[in-house]
């Protein structure tokens, strides 16, 4: 057996500021010197991050209660519709919920509008009960007047992603951007070597109760990503080909700022919020060294024709290709576009190894692991129909 | 009188073809001109987008030549206005920008904007998530000055 650090020694490493925590593309770098076995005596903490449109986002209020009280059972904010089905005066924000009178304002906005300490209007109607008497409120509300507020986002931090192109003859505006007609152009989100679940692959550090950074503050990891998804075929690195892996994760947005939360509205697609996540990895052992020291050229992807149904298979690339700015697709050279900023997933990783290095931000052993041998269900249409 | 510039979309019909319809706008006109763009192909209509640099009243006199020869002359009085201090370095822009005008600088992974590179194609104002691009006329109008 190898070389091994426990979660414990690591922190008292980081307690009295002798850890040593590098990036991971910093490590990439390291690594085609010297072997995981040297690695992971040297290192103790690889940070990750990712700066992307992550659609499965929202926020959990508590707006407070009035006198008379009202049971709140449909609500706006800023026109935005929230979720009215969680008791009185809670409720779920989802980042894509659109103000139905201006689609380019969204629960994205409303969220980003807290966070810049914007006054944000409140509509709600209610039936009216003999305890909730009120039925109707419009009033202004900021993150300083509400009780809690929480992002919570049922899925983030796609494990790999794929490349959209699009084959056909007509301009399509989709969340991975505008394709132009003829594969004129190749869209990637990923962030390659620094993405945060690509370095740790088969998720041994990353489960629930990991802390991270999220939005500009702590946040943790609370379960598997919904659509979590382990079947994905892996290539001779141990890298899955195409999105598989996701991650749920929680956070006090009052703690969260705009450079690391940001609404997002794609051409007759709609809105969403940009999040930024950055994840530590433990040195472990070897095995999480061989692992982190993955570099772009070792992690491929699945190009996707998302112009026509179904999305069909058009190839494989990697990293270190799509990040050159051109990729070859069946013969073809195509010009690559990042839709996610490396440039921000960078600042996000440096802004973790900073915390680590000053003994503010210690790394946590999950409490729970993620399933393995996961795979999705398609939806059905039981009532028949027209297609 | 200073020297003018501008930027004009050019068509030209199959028929103007014979003609040395740019000799005489440098001969006649003395207009100093770059070809940014061009889609010519025999037999069909062909598409220059032309930067032209000349005295006001020259500007003026060739273009009316080149419409009295059947050229349809648009000219491209708008520019791109771009937020840059609330870029987040996405990229989304610079997958549809075919001219180069906006590009990712590869080791840092940020946007550069060439203006000079602009076409005013105005696709990166959908293609931009952060809704930071726009479109707006030059503050003197191209048509106000050639009539002046």
């Amino acid at each position: 057996m190898g070389f091994k650090k426990s979660y414990e020694e690591i922190n008292e490493k980081i307690r009295s500021g002798k850890a040593v925590v590098l990036t991971a593309e910093e490590v990439s770098a390291m690594a085609l010197e010297l072997s995981p076995s040297e690695i992971v005596k040297r290192v103790d903490v690889v940070t990750t991050g990712t700066f992307g449109a992550m659609c499965s986002s929202g926020a959990i209020l508590n707006f407070g209660h009035t006198t008379p009280p009202m049971r709140m059972e449909r609500m706006t904010l800023n026109g935005v519709p929230c979720h009215g089905g969680l008791a009185a005066v809670d409720t779920y924000l989802g980042a894509t919920s659109e103000n139905p009178e201006n689609i380019r304002y969204g629960g994205a906005n409303v969220i980003q509008d807290l966070i810049e300490n914007k006054e944000v209007e409140l509509e709600a109607w209610g039936k009216g009960t003999d305890c909730y008497p009120r039925k109707y409120i419009k009033t202004k509300i900021s993150l300083e007047t509400i009780n809690e507020a929480t992002l919570f986002n049922p899925r983030n931090a796609y494990q790999n992603y794929n490349v959209a192109t699009n084959t056909t003859s007509k301009i399509k505006y989709t969340y991975m951007g505008t394709l132009l007609p003829g594969m004129k152009n190749a869209n990637y989100s990923t962030a390659g070597e620094l993405s945060p679940l690509l370095n740790d692959p088969e998720m041994r550090t990353i489960g629930i109760g990991t802390r991270i950074f999220l939005g500009g503050t702590v946040g943790y990891v609370v379960w598997p990503g919904t659509q979590f998804n382990t079947s994905k075929e892996k290539n001779e690195y141990g890298i899955p080909m195409s999105n598989a892996a996701t991650i749920a994760v929680i956070g006090n947005l009052k703690e969260m700022n705009s450079n690391f939360l940001r609404a997002a509205y794609y051409e007759k697609y709609g809105v969403s919020l940009f999040v930024g996540i950055g994840i530590p990895i433990p040195m472990l052992d070897e095995d999480m060294a061989h692992r982190v020291s993955i570099r772009n050229e070792q992690i491929e992807t699945s190009i996707l024709d998302y112009g026509s149904a179904g999305s069909p298979y058009l190839g494989k690339t990697n990293y270190a290709e799509l990040q050159s700015g051109e990729i070859n697709i069946n013969g073809k050279k195509v010009r690559t576009a990042p839709v996610a900023s490396l440039q921000k997933a960078r600042e996000i990783a440096d802004l973790l190894k900073k915390s680590i290095q000053s003994g503010k931000f210690e790394l946590t052993c999950p409490v729970g692991m993620f399933p393995t041998g996961t795979s999705l269900k398609k939806l059905f249409e039981t009532e028949g129909g027209e297609q | 009188m200073k020297e003018i510039t501008r930027r004009y979309v050019m068509k030209f019909p199959p028929q103007s073809a014979d003609k040395a319809l740019t000799y005489k706008l440098i001969k006649e006109y003395d207009i100093k001109f770059s070809i940014l763009k061009a889609e010519v192909r025999p037999g069909h209509t062909g598409s220059l987008l032309l930067e032209l640099e000349a005295l006001p009243e020259n500007m003026q006199k060739g273009i009316e030549y080149l419409e009295a020869n059947s050229v349809v002359c648009e000219p491209l009085g708008k520019k791109i206005k771009f937020e840059a201090g609330k870029c987040i370095n996405c990229g989304n822009c610079t997958g549809v920008c075919f001219t180069g005008a906006l590009t990712m600088d590869r080791e840092k992974w940020e946007l550069n904007f060439d203006p000079e590179l602009c076409v005013v194609c105005e696709l990166c104002i959908a293609a931009c998530p952060m809704n930071l691009f726009d479109s707006s006329f030059h503050e003197e109008e191209p048509e106000a000055i050639l009539n002046n």
